[in-house]
This record gives structure tokens, C-alpha cells and sequence, in this order.
């Protein structure tokens, strides 16, 4: 138990360390780094205590998708390359309030979370898991079955997110030559080839 | 001492795996190079050495002596670290890849999500290339194959489930296993070609290069890159094709089972045919690297999106209507 219990120790340390270097640093493309480094770690630290399948998907989703969009997003700002110290202290003295409002806010329901844990019910009957089977097989036989509606309703939500945010981005652009993929295959060369004679000082018109 | 006695009998595995990784990396770049020659009538590297085997040794030689050249306005620390990630995650999910029934470093039972979790952090190297080079093409190069293999991974994504559709386990010595009557090949003979095209876009191979077209982009994310920096990068870029050639064996060609479970196939080990089928699925990398034409972005991102995505949805549903309707399920886990 002693290397189980030293490598959780520098994981989460890890994890600590990192979650704060996501606020402090100056430069955001090193706070993404970081962010990834929350990830990887949360995933290990799932994987810890056993959640093998948690811990993956973790990985895959945050930062094989969106972490990725989050460092694109960051690099296009070009917020790294002006740090533009002066302002950071000035909107420092201005959000301080709001700031420190949401903190304590966000702190009380961690309370409320942490103390409210020893009071749940239970979700899931242990009784109804098999525990024979791997942790992926318990885990669909829970959410395909008594849990189907709500895992439903949350792909619902997804996909009504992802629709927004398509029509959102989503723009007609007039006078942009689109290739007609159907047509262009269709071309022969005598429709494609034409002989021109081209008279002087007139020239000819193609493309029309 | 139990943990130092557990900690070198790793190590020791862990180092039987990646040399031969790394040496069968040198030796595949000289068969990649001696195809695509042979495709086009010429000779190819046969100088140095025995039909020019030695002519990889030979560059990386000359890689390691050259001088690592840094960028006065790159960003010096993940300029550095980018070849490093982009080598390490190459090696590190060779953890996972069964060469027979015991030859497996780590029989994890979420192996084929450590898999295609590894191979979508690789998208990290590259970017982190790009973006710290500090310089228009490296930066181009970097977010068209940011763009690229997030789209492609989707779609491997699906053609996993499909085959874990028919396996019912996510360890890949269990997939391997499922396959002894009948390779998924056959099947699901549509995914395993759009599959294999899926693992050209997500390793930037031919005809899907485009990060580092050299006609418009000099070298893509690696422009600035120097020495053994670059060789890195070149090291974890064909380290990466042989894990999707290996993942792609495992996948539809029955890993390492012989082709036919009758007694002269029996004898050799199953070591040897891990290693013909991922050979086979790498001399077709390298024949497509060598007839193809590059594609252009758009069309790229049409592939992926429009044509391989439903497509292998639709199969997903095929699939599982298929199983469940004959009941083909399968049940333990």
C-alpha cells in the first residue's frame, strides 16, 4: 500500500499545483497547459481507485476534444503575447468584489456537498450490481436500464447545444464558388475542352 | 525491497518492449522508402549496408551530431517539449498491444479506450510544434492537423464501438479472441476500409499529408525544427502508423492468431503473426503514400464528416440490429 499511497500523494499534488498555476499564470496558452495537466492527473487519480473506465473517458473527452478547442480559442486570442500587466491590476481592484462573492458562494456548496454526502440515498441498490463483471459492464447495465431516461434526456441536451451552435456560426456566404462534387465528376472532355479562336485586341470570355 | 524487485522487473519489460519498437521504427522507415521506390521504378536507399538496411542508422546518426537549432522568438519551453510528448505517447501505448496470448506488458481491461485515448493526446505534440515555433507555416501546419485528426478520430471512435459491439470487452486480448472462428474482416469489411483510411488521415500520411504539405507549407509543424528534435517528431510520427497498423490488425485481422487453426499455421508462434499483419497493413500505407495524390482541405474535411461519420453510424445501428435480432449478443464480460 506504501507505493499506492506515494503515488496518490504526488498526483494530487500534482493536481493541486496545477489547478492553481491555471489561475496564476500569466500566459493563457500556459494556463491550458495546465488545465491538461488537471485532466491527465484527475484522470490517473481516477484510475487510483479503480474507475479504469471513468479515468479514459475523462482523458479522451476533456483532453483529447475539449481541451483541444480550448488551447485553439487561446492561440487565435493572442491574449500570450501582451500581458498587459497594468489592466490585470486595474480590473483586479474593479471584479474583487464579484470575485470574492462567488468564491464564498461556490465554497459554501462544496460545504454543503461534503456535509450533505453522509445523508444521500442510495442511487443504485448495491444488491442490483453484479459484482463479477467489469466496472464498464456494471456501469451500462446501470445507465441503459434504470437510469435510460435521464441518459437520454442529457444526449437530448447535447444535441439541442450542438444545433444551436451550428445555426449560430452557421453563415450564407453569396458570390462564394462552391465545387459541386456530383457535377465535377460528371465533366467529359467535351464539355470540359473547347477549341477557342481568339481574335486579337478581344480576346475571349470563359468562365461564365 | 518487494517494490524494487517489482520496479526493475518492469523496467526490464519495458525496455524488451521499446527496443524492438524502436528498431523495427528504423527498419520500417527503409521499407516505407524502398515501396515507394520500387512503385515508381527507382532504387531507393540500398547503399548503406545490406540492401541498405543501415541507411536509417545512418540518418539518425547524422541527427544526433547535427546542432538543435531554437528559434530566437520561439517559446523556448514547450518548443523542446513538443518532439518529447509527441515521442512519448508514440511509445507509451505499446503498453497494450497483445503480441500473443502472454506477450502483453500491461492486460489492462480498458485497453482499447488507453489506446484511442493515447492516440487522441498525440494531436498535442503537433500543436504545441506549431504553436511555439512562432512562425506563419509551422502554425498553419499545426492547426490544419489539429483539425484534421480531431475529425478522423471521431469516426475510429465508431468503428470501435462497432467491433466492440461484437466482442462485448473492451481488453484486446479478449477482441483478439473473439476472432478465432471468423476475422471481423469479413464481417465488417466496410469499416476495416474506412478504418484503414481514417488511420492514413489520423497519422498524416499520404494522400492526407496536408500538415506537412511541403508545396505549400515547406514542412508544416516541424518548418523550424532541427536535429534530433525533428528526428523525434520523425520517430513518433512512424512509431504512430505502426500503432495504427497494429491496432488495425488487432481490430479486423485476428491479431495474433494464424489465419487458419490447422496444424502447419499452429506452429509458428503468434508473435510472427502480429508481425506479418502489421507488416502487410504497413506496405499498404506505404503503397497508398505512393500512388495517391494529395488531397485538398475541404474535401478533407468532407471525407470525414459527411461521408465516413454517417457511414459508420449506419453500421453501428446495422450492427447492433444485427446482433440483437439473432441473437448474437455477446454476454459475459
Amino acid at each position: 500500500m506504501l507505493a499506492h499511497s506515494l503515488f496518490f500523494y504526488f498526483f494530487s499534488t500534482v493536481t493541486v499545483f496545477a489547478a492553481i498555476m491555471v489561475t496564476v499564470s500569466r500566459n493563457t496558452v500556459y494556463s491550458v497547459f495546465f488545465l491538461i495537466l488537471v485532466f491527465i492527473t484527475t484522470s490517473i487519480l481516477f484510475i487510483m481507485i479503480g474507475a479504469e473506465f471513468l479515468g479514459m473517458i475523462m482523458l479522451i473527452v476533456y483532453v483529447g476534444a475539449v481541451a483541444v478547442l480550448f488551447l485553439f480559442v487561446v492561440m487565435m486570442l493572442d491574449t500570450a503575447e501582451h500581458p498587459a500587466q497594468k489592466s490585470i491590476r486595474k480590473g483586479f481592484v474593479n471584479n474583487i468584489t464579484v470575485g470574492s462573492i462567488v468564491g464564498v458562494i461556490i465554497f459554501l456548496e462544496l460545504i454543503v456537498v461534503v456535509a450533505g454526502w453522509k445523508y444521500k440515498g442510495t442511487f443504485v441498490p448495491l444488491s442490483s450490481i453484479n459484482l463479477n463483471t467489469s466496472n464498464t459492464h456494471a456501469l451500462g447495465n446501470v445507465l441503459y436500464t434504470d437510469y435510460i431516461h435521464l441518459f437520454q434526456i442529457s444526449g437530448m441536451i447535447l444535441l439541442v447545444s450542438m444545433i444551436g451552435a451550428i445555426t449560430l456560426t452557421f453563415t450564407k456566404k453569396e458570390n462564394v464558388k462552391k465545387q459541386n462534387y456530383f457535377d465535377q465528376l460528371q465533366r467529359d472532355k467535351e464539355s470540359a475542352v473547347s477549341l477557342v479562336e481568339v481574335k486579337s485586341n478581344e480576346g475571349v470570355k470563359i468562365d461564365d | 525491497m518487494v517494490y524494487i524487485n517489482i520496479f526493475f522487473s518492469e523496467i526490464y519489460k519495458i525496455i524488451f518492449l521499446l527496443l524492438p519498437v524502436l528498431v523495427s521504427v528504423a527498419l520500417i522507415v527503409w521499407l516505407d522508402r524502398r515501396v515507394w521506390a520500387f512503385v515508381q521504378k527507382r532504387k531507393g536507399p540500398n547503399v548503406v549496408g545490406p540492401f541498405g538496411l543501415l541507411q536509417t542508422l545512418a540518418d539518425a546518426l547524422k541527427f544526433i551530431f547535427k546542432e538543435i537549432i531554437i528559434p530566437a522568438s520561439a517559446n523556448k519551453i514547450i518548443f523542446i517539449l513538443a518532439p518529447i510528448v509527441t515521442l512519448t505517447l508514440s511509445l507509451v501505448a505499446w503498453a497494450v498491444i497483445p503480441f500473443s496470448n502472454e506477450m502483453v506488458l500491461a492486460n489492462i481491461n480498458v485497453g482499447i479506450l488507453y489506446l484511442f485515448a493515447v492516440s487522441s493526446l498525440s494531436v498535442y505534440g503537433i500543436i504545441m510544434g506549431g504553436w511555439a515555433s512562432n512562425s506563419k507555416y509551422p502554425f498553419l501546419g499545426a492547426i490544419r492537423s489539429a483539425a484534421q485528426m480531431i475529425s478522423y478520430e471521431v469516426s475510429i471512435g465508431i468503428i470501435i464501438v462497432n467491433v466492440l459491439l461484437c466482442v462485448g470487452s473492451l481488453n484486446l486480448n479478449k477482441i483478439v479472441l473473439a476472432q478465432e472462428n471468423v476475422w471481423f474482416i469479413f464481417p465488417l469489411f466496410p469499416m476495416f476500409i474506412v478504418f484503414f483510411i481514417s488511420a492514413l488521415a489520423e497519422t498524416n500520411r499520404p494522400p492526407f499529408d496536408l500538415p506537412e504539405a511541403e508545396s505549400e507549407l515547406v514542412a508544416g509543424y516541424q518548418t523550424e525544427y532541427s536535429g534530433m528534435m525533428y528526428a523525434m517528431f520523425w520517430l513518433g510520427e512512424y512509431a504512430n502508423i505502426l500503432l495504427l497498423c497494429a491496432l488495425g490488425s488487432i481490430l479486423f485481422l485476428g491479431g495474433w492468431l494464424s489465419p487458419i487453426n490447422i496444424y502447419p499455421f499452429n506452429l509458428l508462434p503468434g508473435f510472427f503473426w502480429m508481425i506479418f499483419k502489421i507488416l502487410g497493413l504497413f506496405i499498404l500505407f506505404s503503397l497508398v503514400k505512393a500512388v495517391v495524390p494529395r488531397y485538398r482541405f475541404d474535401q478533407l474535411m468532407r471525407l470525414g464528416w459527411k461521408i465516413f461519420l454517417p457511414l459508420s453510424l449506419i453500421w453501428v445501428i446495422l450492427t447492433a440490429s444485427f446482433l440483437f435480432f439473432l441473437d448474437m449478443l455477446p454476454t459475459t464480460g
